[in-house]
């Protein structure tokens, strides 16, 4: 077989550079990458779509937490996410996309420039890669080296987590990921807010995003206390049906010989998803929580023994999530039915004698209180 | 002997035609194949690679991997002479983005650091490197295939599961002798192949999909990669569309060797053909002392019925990894743990002297950029600051301890007893080899006991075996929960621990000591999941004359491998899969 990415590789520098490349940040050569496996085209993994769903239609669920076998496209769901999501308006050339109606997140610079009015413009919403191997430097922001080369002054160089902000920063492999970077993005990830502190640098910037990692087992658990700093935590097996098997092999098949035609094959499928998102976020806050739904999370999350308001918290947006992307206008106890394990799974006390999973102990819990 | 002489060559012979299909394939699309190449470093492996360096075009990037590979390295960050002597940060990409378009070779690849390998992944999956270090951001196209070099001896590293699972063919050359070298088919040429692109038949995802299951192959990828090696196939013999025998080809090149089921049932014992080098740790092992005269004979005739059933290196493979659940505690990197002063040296990170040691050569590397900036008046003086300092990585290797659970009561009749024994002995001697410490627990009568404390002593263990007695009830729970008990306590000695369990899975005494079938299979399913959830990885080897459903059910409770001791062997395997390739 010719190699499928004819087109990549005439673009593509001649192997072996002879001279050093320039670093111009401007220039990323974004146009080689191939487009991303679309987000409609998964098969199966209702758990994992759903919970990213949730994180696109209500960032304030606090994170997601894929965890799973190898190859059953959790970075393939996750990078997907991006082409979905759509544009949102940004003050134009802030290095942290501000929000132009939300003055209170301003950046320090577009706060000062706000009287005199700011142009907006309409951008993507960020899904950054944290890259494995970036180093806390370029993950934090830190003195731009080109011009502390160059001219020798100070100037502060926005890091991923400024490209990440107000959209989503996505961590591969998170068990893999240096412990002192795990505990400096959940940090941020907590508080919205990236205080840099090096190099006679001082200075705060909103970073307000969506975590989403992803891990498998096998590698090593995570810490618990990682755990459940995460928001919704859903864990994906590779389909045991052959015919979900094969439809997952065939199309997959199809993106690697021909990744553009199979994108644009998708794109109805994709724009329809994006305007459930869309709505689904306009709808959000007019979904009513009724009281006997409120009381039963309180009474699960009790009967779990799970620690703090997180879960109960989280169990509220999420199911409210869900039922605004149902178009339903009230929170009912079967949205907080097919919510509870993903948001609360990962928040029990692990029992090794207890022979049942997290998740059947859920289901129990489900059954006793929701009858 | 003159009959296996033949045989063993013969068997040579295949193999290395196979393999040079292999390359063929691999030379076709390495972006879209990989290989990993389980040979010993020698004649048979550069053949090897002469080969698939032939079969690329010319010009073709073929970079090796050097070991303990630095991150700034493998994805490029600040050339320091550059910048330094320009004014500019100037970026130098890394190997794999010099690889872009070419092959990149993992020697000791079972060696690769889990992050490393988790790099490379992420650089197959995404056809790109992106670098975010150094004060450096950009992304190279880096798209290549890889060629992974296992050598592992029966060492506890293998190569890493996330590329072994990316790569099409795996290929095991330490049967080839150097004389099938000469029998070599000629090098064909790929001008025509390289330009066509195959169709399959729409069934063909199906098909593939049905013997990856009847295998026991859990990755997606697999059927995947078969799907793309039968169109591969199909184009080097120049056809335009895919038939049966291209997916035949594809399925015995990438299915068959990550089959974790044996497809064919039967329990017969037809005689099997050894394969060549199969013997090599029986042999050794039969050769030392044994101080229990009495059970020899019987022992070392078991030994060899045994022997020549259980796949080769069966236990170092699953200790490394292929095993269905490898969750290694502690730091999540499988036989090593992070440790802050001893160990060996995997990079460096920014941190505090006092508490690790000063990489001296990283630091003055991390302040040269900032010296211009912070230098005052003073021209002369280095100025280094506390974010420019380094300090080594270091890594320990963790010991491992192999657990024998052996079911020693009277279901397990006598003669599989002493069979057990041999699979033991032969199992053992693979310890030995690679310096674990070995663990027995024999369950039989009303409960467990501990026969062998852990050690590394093989002369204790064997005399441990010898004289275990049979006979009795089956107290299977009673024999999960005693080696559970002895793996939680070696993990907290730091230690890794597996169990392998031997027994035909008819356990019928319950964990109160009572008799009856019911309550004990109940509490044996129930010891299983406990020794699951613990993150106990472990292997069920089914003793009884003909595989039970029992046993099989106890090693889907344990998440263990499941393995039938009435084995079919290597080349039976492909034999069916053969026969699943070829519908109707």
């Amino acid at each position: 077989m010719a190699p499928t990415h004819s087109a990549l590789s005439r673009r593509a520098p001649k192997p072996g550079f002879s001279k050093p490349i320039v670093v111009d940040p401007a220039a990323l050569p974004e146009a080689m990458v191939r487009p991303p496996y679309p987000f409609s085209a998964i098969v199966g993994q209702d758990g994992m779509r759903r919970a990213l769903l949730v994180a696109a239609v209500d960032p304030a669920v606090g994170g997601v937490l894929v965890f799973g076998d190898r190859g059953t496209g959790k970075s393939t769901a996750v990078r997907a996410l991006a082409a979905l999501l759509p544009p949102m308006r940004a003050v134009a050339g802030c290095p942290y996309a501000c929000d132009p109606v939300d003055a209170a997140a301003f950046c320090p610079a577009c706060a000062a420039r706000r009287g005199q009015g700011l142009t907006v413009k309409t951008v993507p919403v960020p899904v950054v890669d944290l890259p494995l191997g970036a180093t806390e430097d370029r993950v934090v922001g830190a003195l731009d080296i080109g011009r502390a080369l160059g001219a020798g002054e100070k100037a502060f160089e926005p890091g991923l987590l400024a490209r990440a902000n107000r959209g989503f920063l996505y961590i591969d492999e998170v068990n893999l990921l240096e412990d002192h970077l795990v505990d400096l993005l959940l940090d941020v990830a907590a508080s919205g807010v990236n205080a840099v502190e090096r190099e006679g640098l001082s200075l705060r910037h909103p970073a307000r995003f969506v975590l989403v990692g992803s891990g498998n087992p096998e590698e090593g658990e995570l810490r618990p206390q990682l755990l459940d700093r995460f928001g919704l935590a859903v864990t994906v097996t590779t389909p045991a049906d052959l015919a979900s098997r094969v439809t997952i092999v065939r199309r997959r098949d199809a993106y690697e010989r021909d990744p553009a035609g199979f994108a644009a094959e998708w794109a109805g499928e994709e724009a329809r998803l994006g305007g459930q998102i869309l709505a689904a976020r306009a709808h959000l806050a007019e979904v009513e929580v009724p009281d006997a739904v409120l009381e039963a999370a309180a009474r699960l999350c009790l009967a779990l023994g799970t620690d703090g308001l997180r879960g109960e918290l989280t169990l509220m947006r999420t199911a409210r999530a869900v039922a605004s992307l149902d178009g339903a206008g009230t929170v009912t106890l079967d949205h907080l039915r097919e919510v509870a394990p993903s948001a609360l799974s990962h928040r029990l006390r692990r029992n090794p004698l207890d022979e049942a999973g997290s998740e059947a102990r859920i289901a129990r819990a489900l059954a006793d209180i929701l009858g | 002997m003159s009959d296996a002489t033949v045989r063993g060559a013969a068997l040579s012979d295949a193999t290395w035609e196979n393999a040079c299909l292999a390359a063929a394939l691999v030379a076709l699309d390495p972006a879209g194949t990989g290989v990993v190449l389980r040979a010993r470093p020698g004649p048979v492996r550069e053949a090897w690679l002469d080969r698939l360096r032939a079969l690329l075009p010319e010009g073709t990037p073929v970079t090796r991997l050097p070991a303990a590979i630095a991150d700034d390295a493998l994805l490029g960050g600040l050339d320091l002479p550059a910048t330094l002597a320009t004014g500019r940060p100037v970026a130098q990409p890394g190997l794999l983005a010099r690889s872009h378009g070419g092959v990149v070779l993992v020697p000791m690849a079972e060696r690769l650091a889990p992050g490393t390998a988790a790099r490379i992944a992420q650089g197959l999956d995404t056809h790109s490197v992106e670098v975010a270090r150094d004060g450096i951001a950009t992304r190279h196209p880096a798209r290549f295939g890889l060629v992974l070099l296992d050598e592992g001896e029966g060492e506890d590293e293998a190569v890493p599961a996330c590329l072994a699972d990316r790569a099409a063919l795996h290929l095991d050359l330490d049967g080839v002798s150097v004389g099938a070298l000469a029998a070599a088919p000629p090098v064909p040429g790929l001008a025509a192949a390289r330009s066509a692109r195959p169709e399959g038949p729409p069934e063909a995802a199906e098909m593939l999909c049905a013997v990856a299951a009847r295998l026991g192959i859990a990755s997606l990828r697999a059927p995947l990669l078969a799907l793309r090696a039968a169109r591969l196939h199909a184009a080097l013999a120049g056809r335009a569309r895919v038939d049966d025998s291209d997916l035949a080809a594809a399925a015995g090149l990438v299915l068959a060797p990550r089959a974790r089921l044996w497809p064919s049932e039967e329990a017969g014992a037809a005689s099997e053909p050894p394969p060549p080098d199969r013997d090599q740790v029986g042999g050794a092992d039969r050769d030392n002392d044994d101080p229990n005269g009495e059970s020899r004979s019987l022992d070392d005739r078991v030994l060899a019925a045994v022997a020549a059933r259980l796949p080769p290196g069966l236990l170092a493979r699953l200790l490394a990894g292929h095993g269905p659940r490898t969750r290694s505690p502690g730091a999540g990197r499988a036989g090593a743990a992070a440790s802050a002063r001893r160990g060996r040296p995997v990079g460096t990170r920014p941190g505090d002297p006092r508490r690790g040691r000063l990489a001296l050569s990283e630091t003055l590397r991390a302040a040269a950029p900032w010296q211009r900036l912070r230098r005052g008046d003073d021209e002369a003086r280095l100025r280094i600051t506390a974010q420019d300092l380094r300090i080594r990585r270091l890594v320990q290797k963790r010991e491992t301890t192999t657990i024998f659970a052996v079911d020693a009561s009277g279901s397990a009749a006598l003669e599989r007893l002493a069979e057990a024994k041999g699979a033991v002995e032969s199992l053992l001697a693979e310890c030995y080899i690679r310096r674990d410490r070995v663990a027995l627990v024999a369950f039989r009568g009303r409960g467990a006991d501990l026969l062998l404390v852990p050690t590394r002593s093989l002369v204790r263990a064997k005399r441990a075996l010898a004289s275990l007695p049979g006979g009795g009830g089956t107290p299977l729970a009673a024999g999960i929960e005693a080696a559970g008990r002895l793996a939680a306590a070696e993990r907290r000695a730091g230690r890794s621990a597996t169990v392998l369990l031997l027994t035909d899975g008819r356990a019928n005494i319950a964990r109160s000591g009572a008799p009856g079938r019911a309550q004990a299979g109940a509490d044996a399913l129930s010891a299983a999941r406990v020794l699951a959830a613990e993150g106990t990885s472990a292997l069920v080897i089914d003793t009884a004359a003909h595989p039970q459903e029992s046993a099989r059910a106890l090693a889907a409770a344990m998440a263990a491998r499941y393995l039938p001791m009435p084995q079919a062997d290597a080349a039976r395997l492909t034999q069916a899969v053969r026969e699943a390739a070829l519908p109707g």
